[in-house]
């Protein structure tokens, strides 16, 4: 053997060794539909994103199987002076990845860093909230009114290394009109029970375990190699060909066949997010629609006939082939502890042509209704069962369903919220009924966030003085007691025509154990593999 | 003929400005980057001051001469979704397109070549007739169906073939190659196979009617006369003969193999520069659209370029008319 091919056959044997390496057992293969684009933890407030990260980065917070609120980086804390001070008790002993100590200096820095400009989250942290280092373990939060929601969103409040975040020149979240590359766009440095070693945007980001990590690990992985697949097919078809051990989503047509192989099974539950249809209340003459010199939206009984027009049941099983629970609230049941007091109002398409009938239109009308087409599951299907459906009350809509890109930029504030009647999908960041309120039913007013995203524009006094009253009570039935108050309000005026919840649907290989959370974030260091 | 050159190169420019200038004004219809950027509950202010940050309150033609006078330098800016330079994105994806392309062209050359030549010698075997239907299929199915077949035949049901990625890759500083590992090869058939389908019937089709054309001539006639063997005047003479018209098609066909390798990289999950240019249109990612327009507008530009020179390299009766207008 001559010495180049004895070279030869050296490499080759490498490489065999490391492609036999890599794909042992404890190396847990995941292909998602989106990709990781940046690893700062700032700069992309997405689910997707925000697991992904969760792997690397912790916050003071995290939240548990169930969704509950469970300590992380602090140990404990306490809610002192009627609830304008919390007193976070950090955990000790904790180190990042690069071996700097997480101390409460690195909870001060995150806490600048998350406000500053270019960041994403800047609502995670009151923006009048002052962070007091108390020692090197404590910190206290003091607020100008109470607040009992401040740590509600938390968990995804990931903290950095001051230290690190120095070194490197990433004290500032990366704005996007930077001119030089980010340093925390393709590093990671946190406290977590994974770090990335390989990150190739758009290709494959390699978790590593971190062996360090402070709390005992549940999972049994050495490894996560993570692929963003595109492409529906190609997905579906890596998860059958035994390729990948985990994709997110499988698309609903495809459920029954992957359930159907012996080499993997689907994960379904119902998710947090709420798909709604929404109505412009505002304008006194509609954009898309032949009615003249008046806004039929703004007369209840004409809400209520769509709402009772529209059967959720037969989208569920026509449509999203049996994965939705149709909802009666704008808020998932799972995050409101009353809303079993609140039943879907029934489908009586009788009843939605007499209350037309009543408000004037014995005919109906014609309105244009805009649709993403690309952003939640099935949403153009639904958006044409819609129209058929109201077809049949009499009402003639004329679909614009578009991709999101084009959609967002027509309905969001920033494109004048160009649109009569809209199809939108709704989870609320903090869990809580008080985003769900503020946001699509808080009245708009100029130079508040309230109401940003109430893009129809419903608005009630009364609604607006009782989300007031939810954000600084601390008692948790009266604060209950408020919600319901509020969702009674807004439900018997029918400010929007709650669709469902829609479902959530993980590819899983034989062999391979999942925890599938709710909130739709694949997090790996629950999951087991090989056993 | 340095004279030509410069015109040509002149012309060229200009070719890609008006691409740029197209491409730039089309992204106005492409949607809002900054939602793409931010979640729906970002309050107004804080998607206001990124838009600021971004120049995209200038007005349109400014922002298209700071592009034009940044690209000249080979910056095309920084992607709005990965927050890395567009060209350093676009130099790491493109190893992966180029070895697809060349892969895929060399593909439908040799088997377009081979299938060609076998259905003019023996037009009327049943293995020509397969051959047809078989450029049939080339020509009328989609690149993603022919994809997605090919996958869940020798993927799913026979497990012999990746079916996405790139496989073991290995880097050498300047350019990363899945040929040089096992699972690379792997991983690179089915879509070389998908991309270049469509060249091969094409080359298998001409190669065809030219090597019928030229078996007709008279010189083919005299060297059977002459009692040469049937392998040195089909292959020595007749082949030799048709290749001129399927290099200059395989060459030019060359910049489209570039430019549909978005599909098939779609479909793969290949990730080479069609699959991010996808990637960006769906999140308006604009820095990373514009630069990958102009790079496919240069590759044509470049390949048209490389043939008119050498044509008349090639042929004489070119360089006189090429003097006249001068």
């Amino acid at each position: 053997m001559t010495h180049r091919t004895s070279i030869l056959a050296l490499t080759s044997a490498a490489l065999l060794c490391a492609t036999a390496l890599s794909a042992s057992a404890a190396t847990l293969r995941y292909a998602n539909q989106g990709d990781l684009k940046s690893l700062d933890p700032y700069t992309l407030n997405e689910t997707t994103a925000n697991a992904h990260l969760g792997h690397v980065y912790e916050g003071l917070t995290r939240r548990g199987k169930d969704l509950a609120i469970e300590p992380g980086l602090a140990e404990s804390w306490e809610i002192l002076d009627d609830g304008k001070r919390w007193r976070f008790n950090l955990r000790q002993g904790v180190t990042f990845q690069n071996g700097n100590p997480f101390t409460a200096d690195d909870v001060l820095f995150s806490a600048d860093r998350v406000r500053a400009t270019g960041s994403n989250f800047q609502t995670r942290v009151p923006a009048d909230a002052e962070f007091v280092k108390v020692d090197d373990y404590t910190v206290d939060v003091v607020l100008p009114t109470p607040n009992p929601i401040l740590n509600a969103q938390w968990d995804t409040w990931y903290i950095m290394d001051q230290e690190w975040a120095v070194e490197h020149g990433v004290e500032m979240p990366t704005p996007a009109s930077a001119e030089t590359p980010s340093f925390a766009a393709l590093n990671a440095n946190g406290t977590g029970p994974f770090s990335i070693t390989v990150h190739e945007p758009g290709v494959r980001t390699v978790f590593t375990r971190n062996d360090d990590w402070w709390d005992e690990p549940e999972h049994n992985l050495d490894e996560i190699v993570f692929t963003p697949i595109a492409s529906d097919a190609t997905r579906v078809a890596a998860l059958l060909s035994g390729e990948v051990d985990v994709i997110e989503p499988v698309p609903v047509q495809d459920i029954e066949r992957v359930r159907a192989s012996d080499r993997a099974d689907v994960l379904t539950g119902p998710e947090l997010r709420t798909i709604f249809l929404g109505f412009d209340q505002d304008r006194d003459e509609l954009l898309y629609s032949n009615v003249e010199g008046e806004n039929p939206f703004k007369d209840p009984r004409v809400r209520e006939a769509f709402m009772r027009a529209i059967d959720a049941d037969l989208i569920r099983d026509r449509v999203m082939r049996g994965l939705s629970t149709p909802s009666a609230l704008m808020i998932a049941p799972e995050l409101f502890a009353y809303s079993d007091q609140f039943e879907r109002t029934a489908y009586d398409p009788d009843r939605a042509r007499a209350l037309l009938a009543e408000a004037g239109y014995p005919d109906g009308f014609e309105v244009g209704m805009d649709c993403p087409n690309d952003r939640y599951v099935n949403d153009e299907a639904i958006c044409q069962g819609v129209v058929s459906m109201l077809a049949r009350v009499g009402v003639r809509v004329n679909l614009n369903a578009q991709p999101k890109a084009q959609y967002f930029a027509k309905v969001l504030r920033s494109g004048g919220y160009d649109t009569s009647f809209y199809l939108l999908g709704w989870t609320p960041g903090t869990f809580d009924s008080h985003n769900v309120l503020n946001d699509l039913h808080g009245c708009r007013t100029e130079g508040s966030p309230r109401g940003e995203t109430n893009l129809g524009g419903y608005c009630n006094e009364e609604v607006d003085a009782l989300i007031d009253r939810i954000l600084v009570e601390s008692d948790e039935d009266a604060r209950n007691a408020l919600i319901e108050q509020a969702y009674e309000i807004t439900t018997s005026e029918f400010a929007y025509v709650p669709l469902h919840q829609q479902a959530l649907a993980w590819g899983v290989a034989s062999g391979v154990e999942l925890v599938q959370r709710a909130d739709n974030q694949v997090l790996l260091y629950w999951a087991r593999k090989g056993e | 003929m340095i004279a030509f050159i410069i015109r040509r190169a002149l012309q060229a420019i200009g070719v890609l400005v008006a691409v740029g200038l197209i491409s730039f004004s089309m992204f106005r219809f492409a949607g809002d980057p900054v939602n793409q950027l931010v979640g729906i509950d970002t309050p107004a202010a804080e998607r206001e001051a990124l838009r600021a940050a971004l120049g995209l309150d200038d007005p349109v033609p400014m922002q298209f001469a700071r592009y034009i006078v940044k690209a000249a330098q080979f910056d095309f800016g920084i992607s709005y979704q990965f927050r890395q330079p567009v060209s350093d994105m676009l130099a790491s994806r493109a190893p992966a397109t180029l070895e697809l392309a060349i892969v895929a062209t060399i593909f439908a050359l040799v088997v377009g070549v081979l299938m060609g030549v076998y259905s003019a010698l023996r037009r009327d075997s049943a293995l020509a007739k397969v051959f047809q239907a078989v450029s049939l299929v080339g020509i009328s199915l989609p690149t993603f169906l022919i994809g997605i077949l090919l996958i869940y035949v020798f993927s799913v049901s026979l497990g012999w073939l990746p079916s996405f990625g790139r496989g073991q890759v290995v880097d050498l500083g300047w350019w990363t190659t899945g040929l040089l590992t096992s699972s690379g090869w792997a991983a690179i058939v089915m879509p070389s196979i998908t991309l270049g389908l469509f060249q091969m019937t094409l080359i298998m089709r001409l190669v065809r009617a030219e090597m019928l054309e030229v078996l007709r001539a008279d010189y083919i006639r005299f060297a059977r006369a002459r009692g040469l063997t049937s392998r040195a005047i089909n292959f020595g003479h007749a082949l030799k003969n048709t290749l001129v018209p399927v290099i200059t098609v395989a060459g030019l066909q060359f910049g489209s193999v570039i430019a549909f390798a978005i599909i098939t990289e779609t479909v793969f999950q290949w990730p080479g520069m069609g699959l991010l240019f996808v990637q960006a249109v769906q999140n308006v990612d604009i820095p990373i659209m514009a630069a990958y327009l102009m790079f496919v507008g240069a590759i044509f530009v470049f390949i048209n370029l490389v043939v008119d020179i050498l044509y008349t390299v090639v042929d004489p009766r070119l360089r006189s008319s090429l003097r006249a207008p001068t």
